[in-house]
C-alpha cells in the first residue's frame, strides 16, 4: 500500500508542475532557514573544539548591578578580574575555575605593516578547562602567569599573517609596548564562540591595568568572565547554589550600589537572563518556550500556504477519493493516505532544502564575512531538519486531509470526472 | 440478501427541498440479477448509491445479510463494502495517474494481503474481462468499452456478492455495451453475484430476471 502511496504522491508532483514548485518551494525555503538557523546556533553554542566539555562547563559573563533605592543600573559583562578572583575562585565546588577578559583589538606593526588582532588576557586555567589543538608548542602555565611572563600563544591565522610561513615558536609579536614571545600555536577559533575565541592569548598578568585593584566593576575594556569546570554536571545546582551565597556577601565599594544579580550558569540560562528577564533571573523554560513559538510562528506562514494549496488539491481529487471511499478506505485510511503524500512531498522539500543549505553554507563560509566560521551541516543538524520537515508535512496535512475525508463517497464522486 | 424499508431521501438546500425517494420497500434476494428503470431524475442512481452505502437515507433501514446498517459508522461501512460491495459507474472513474492492474488493485488495497497476491488477484480479474495484455496501460490509452471493463475487473476483484452497476452501458456503443452486459451475464451465471443495474435502456433492462421501474422516487408497478 506504501509503494501505491509514493506512486500516487509522485503522480501529483508531476501532474500540476507550478503548484508543486509553490508548494516545494516554500518548504525548502522555509527549511533551508531553519537548517542554516539550527547550523549557526550549534556552531555557537554546540560542543566544539575548543568547547568540548560544554556538558559540565559553567560560565559566568552578564552581571547586573543596581543600587535597590536609586534605580542606578549598570548590566552586561562588566565585571572585573578581582571580583571574579575573590568570590569565583574561591569556590570549592568546582574542578577548575578560570579567569580571562573578553578580547579586544589590539594593533601592530611588522615590517611597515599594520596587523590588527584580537587579543585576549588568560590564566593558565583556560588551557585545562577548553580543548584548543595545539598545533605546536604548548600553553602557558601558572609560571608565566604569576611571573607576568611575557609569552604568547597565537592561532594559524595569526601566524600566517604575521609570520608568513617561517617557524614562529621562540619569535616574538609586539603588542603594545610589549614583545610577547610565542610558545605555542592552535587551530583558529571561531569569532562566534566569544569565550574562548582570540587571535592572541597571554598571560592575564600582562595586563596593563592593575588587575588586583579591589573593585567589582571592570574599568573600560576589556572586562573579564570566568569559566567554571564541574567535576560532574550533577555538582551544578552545588555550584550555583556556592557562588550565590558569595554574591550575597559581595562587598560594595560603592555607595551608588549595593545588589547584583549574576550566576554561574550555561550558555541558554545566560541568554535567558539576558532577553527575558533584564538581567534579573534564569528563565530557561521560558527560552525554550520562545524558541519554541518563534519556530512555529516561522513555520505557520509557509504552512498556511500549504495547507491552502493542499485543499485545493485534494478537492481536484475528490474523484479518487469517492473511488477509494466506495471501495472499502474509511476516512481514516484516507487521512492517513494524503498525510503520508504530504510528507512525503515534504522530504523531498526537506532534502532540497539540504542541497541549498550546504550551498549557502559553503557561500557563508568563503565569504569570510564571520572570523573563521566554519558551518557545516552535521549529522544532528541533518536529523532535526528532517524532523522539522515531518513536522511540517504533518502540520500542513492534516487539516486538508480531515477537510477532505468528511466528504460522502456519493459527494466526492459528483465533485470528479473520470 | 439487501432489505430496504422506507426509505425516504430528501436533499435540501437554502431555498428547495427535494425528494428524491418516497417510501421505497424493496427487497433483493441473493443471486438476483435486477435492473432499475425510469426517467432522468427519477431517483435510480439515488437508490443504488443507498444500496451501495454510498450515500445515507434521510428516513427508513437498509439491511444487508440482517444487517442494519444505518447506525453503522464510517469504518464499519467501509469494511462491508470493501467485502461485500462492487461498484461500476457510467464513467467509470478510473484514477488516470495509476496503470490498469493499479486501478484494479484498489478494493485489495484495504483488505489484509501481501502485494504479490493484490498482484495475483487482479490479473485474475483482468484475465476473466479479456484485458490481461493491457495491464501498464494507462486509463487515457483505453477505449470506452475498455475503460469499462477495467473497472468491472476493479468491481469483481475482491469477489464481492454484490455487483451495483450504475448504467454500466451508458457511455459506450451498442456493440460494446452488449460485450459488457455478456460479462455482467456471465458473474451472475458463474460467480453467482447479485447484480443491482441501474439502466435507461429497456433492451438491456429486459436481458435481467427483474425489473424495478421509479417514477419521481417512488417505485410504480
Amino acid at each position: 500500500m506504501f509503494k501505491n502511496y509514493i506512486k500516487i504522491a509522485v503522480k501529483v508532483l508531476l501532474r500540476h508542475k507550478l503548484f508543486t514548485f509553490i508548494s516545494l518551494f516554500g518548504i525548502s525555503f522555509t527549511l533551508l532557514i531553519l537548517i542554516i538557523v539550527t547550523s549557526l546556533a550549534d556552531h555557537t553554542f554546540g560542543k566544539m573544539k575548543p568547547e568540548t566539555r560544554l556538558d559540565r562547563t559553567l560560565s559566568a559573563t552578564f552581571f547586573k548591578i543596581t543600587h535597590t533605592e536609586n534605580h542606578h543600573v549598570s548590566a552586561g559583562p562588566i565585571m572585573s578580574y578581582y571580583f571574579f578572583n575573590r568570590y569565583a575562585k574561591s569556590l570549592e565546588t568546582p574542578e577548575l575555575v578560570s579567569i580571562s577578559s573578553f578580547h579586544k583589538r589590539v594593533e601592530t606593526y611588522k615590517d611597515n605593516k599594520k596587523f590588527k588582532f584580537s587579543i585576549k588576557y588568560s590564566d593558565a586555567e583556560f588551557w585545562k578547562i577548553l580543548d584548543f589543538n595545539f598545533l605546536e608548542g604548548k600553553p602557558f602555565n601558572n609560571n608565566d602567569v604569576q611571573n607576568i611572563n611575557q609569552v604568547a600563544v597565537i592561532t594559524e591565522d595569526t601566524k600566517e599573517k604575521y609570520f608568513g610561513d617561517e617557524d614562529c615558536i621562540g619569535e616574538n609579536i609586539h603588542i603594545g609596548n610589549k614583545n610577547f614571545r610565542i610558545i605555542g600555536i592552535v587551530e583558529n577559533v571561531s569569532a562566534l564562540r566569544s569565550l574562548p575565541f582570540s587571535d592572541i592569548w597571554v598571560p592575564i598578568t600582562n595586563n596593563e591595568e592593575d588587575i588586583f585593584e579591589p573593585r567589582n566593576e571592570a574599568v573600560g575594556f576589556p572586562s573579564y568572565f570566568a569559566l567554571v569546570l564541574a567535576k560532574d554536571k550533577s555538582d551544578f545546582p552545588m555550584i550555583k547554589s556556592e557562588f550565590q551565597k558569595k554574591l550575597d556577601g559581595v562587598e560594595f565599594f560603592d555607595d551608588s550600589r549595593n545588589k547584583i544579580t549574576g550566576g554561574v550558569e550555561t550558555y541558554s540560562e545566560t541568554l535567558s537572563r539576558v532577553f527575558l528577564s533584564k538581567g534579573d533571573a534564569v528563565n530557561s523554560s521560558g527560552l525554550m518556550i520562545l524558541y519554541g513559538v518563534l519556530i512555529l510562528m516561522f513555520m505557520l506562514l509557509p504552512t498556511i500556504n500549504l495547507v491552502n494549496i493542499n485543499v485545493s488539491r485534494i478537492m481536484e481529487r475528490s474523484s479518487e477519493i469517492g473511488i477509494r471511499k466506495a471501495f472499502g478506505a474509511s476516512s481514516f485510511t484516507l487521512i492517513g493516505q494524503f498525510i503520508v503524500e504530504n510528507i512525503i512531498i515534504t522530504l523531498i522539500g526537506g532534502f532540497l532544502a539540504l542541497l541549498f543549505a550546504a550551498f549557502v553554507l559553503a557561500i557563508i563560509n568563503n565569504a569570510n564575512m564571520i572570523k573563521h566560521v566554519h558551518l557545516l551541516i552535521n549529522w544532528r543538524i541533518f536529523y532535526k531538519s528532517i524532523l522539522f520537515a515531518l513536522f511540517f508535512g504533518l502540520l500542513s496535512g492534516v487539516y486538508p486531509a480531515f477537510k477532505m475525508s468528511r466528504l460522502q463517497p456519493v459527494e466526492a464522486l459528483r465533485g470528479g470526472q473520470s | 440478501m439487501i432489505k430496504l424499508s422506507n426509505i425516504d431521501k430528501v436533499y435540501r438546500t437554502d431555498k428547495i427541498e427535494t425528494l428524491a425517494l418516497k417510501e421505497i420497500n424493496l427487497e433483493i434476494k441473493k443471486n438476483e440479477f435486477l435492473s432499475v428503470m425510469g426517467p432522468s431524475g427519477c431517483g435510480k442512481s439515488t437508490l443504488l448509491n443507498i444500496i451501495g452505502l454510498l450515500d445515507k437515507p434521510s428516513n427508513g433501514n437498509v439491511h444487508i445479510d440482517s444487517q442494519e446498517i444505518v447506525k453503522f459508522q464510517d469504518r464499519k461501512l467501509a469494511a462491508l463494502r470493501n467485502q461485500k460491495i462492487g461498484f461500476i459507474f457510467q464513467s467509470f472513474h478510473l484514477i488516470n495517474d495509476l496503470n490498469v492492474v493499479d486501478n484494479v488493485e484498489i478494493p485489495l488495497l484495504y483488505r489484509k494481503m501481501s502485494g504479490s497476491q493484490r498482484r495475483k488477484l487482479a490479473m485474475a480479474a483482468l484475465e476473466k474481462v479479456g484485458l490481461s495484455a493491457r495491464t501498464r496501460h494507462f486509463p487515457n490509452q483505453l477505449s470506452g468499452g475498455q475503460r469499462q471493463r477495467v473497472a468491472i475487473a476493479r468491481a469483481i476483484v475482491g469477489n464481492p456478492e454484490i455487483i451495483l452497476a450504475d448504467e454500466p452501458t451508458g457511455n459506450l456503443d451498442s456493440n460494446m455495451g452488449q460485450e459488457i452486459m455478456d460479462i455482467l451475464h456471465n458473474l451472475h451465471k458463474n460467480e453467482n453475484t447479485t447484480i443491482v443495474m441501474v439502466t435507461h435502456d429497456e433492451h438491456i433492462a429486459k436481458q435481467t430476471e427483474r425489473i424495478i421501474r421509479l417514477f419521481d422516487g417512488a417505485m410504480v408497478n
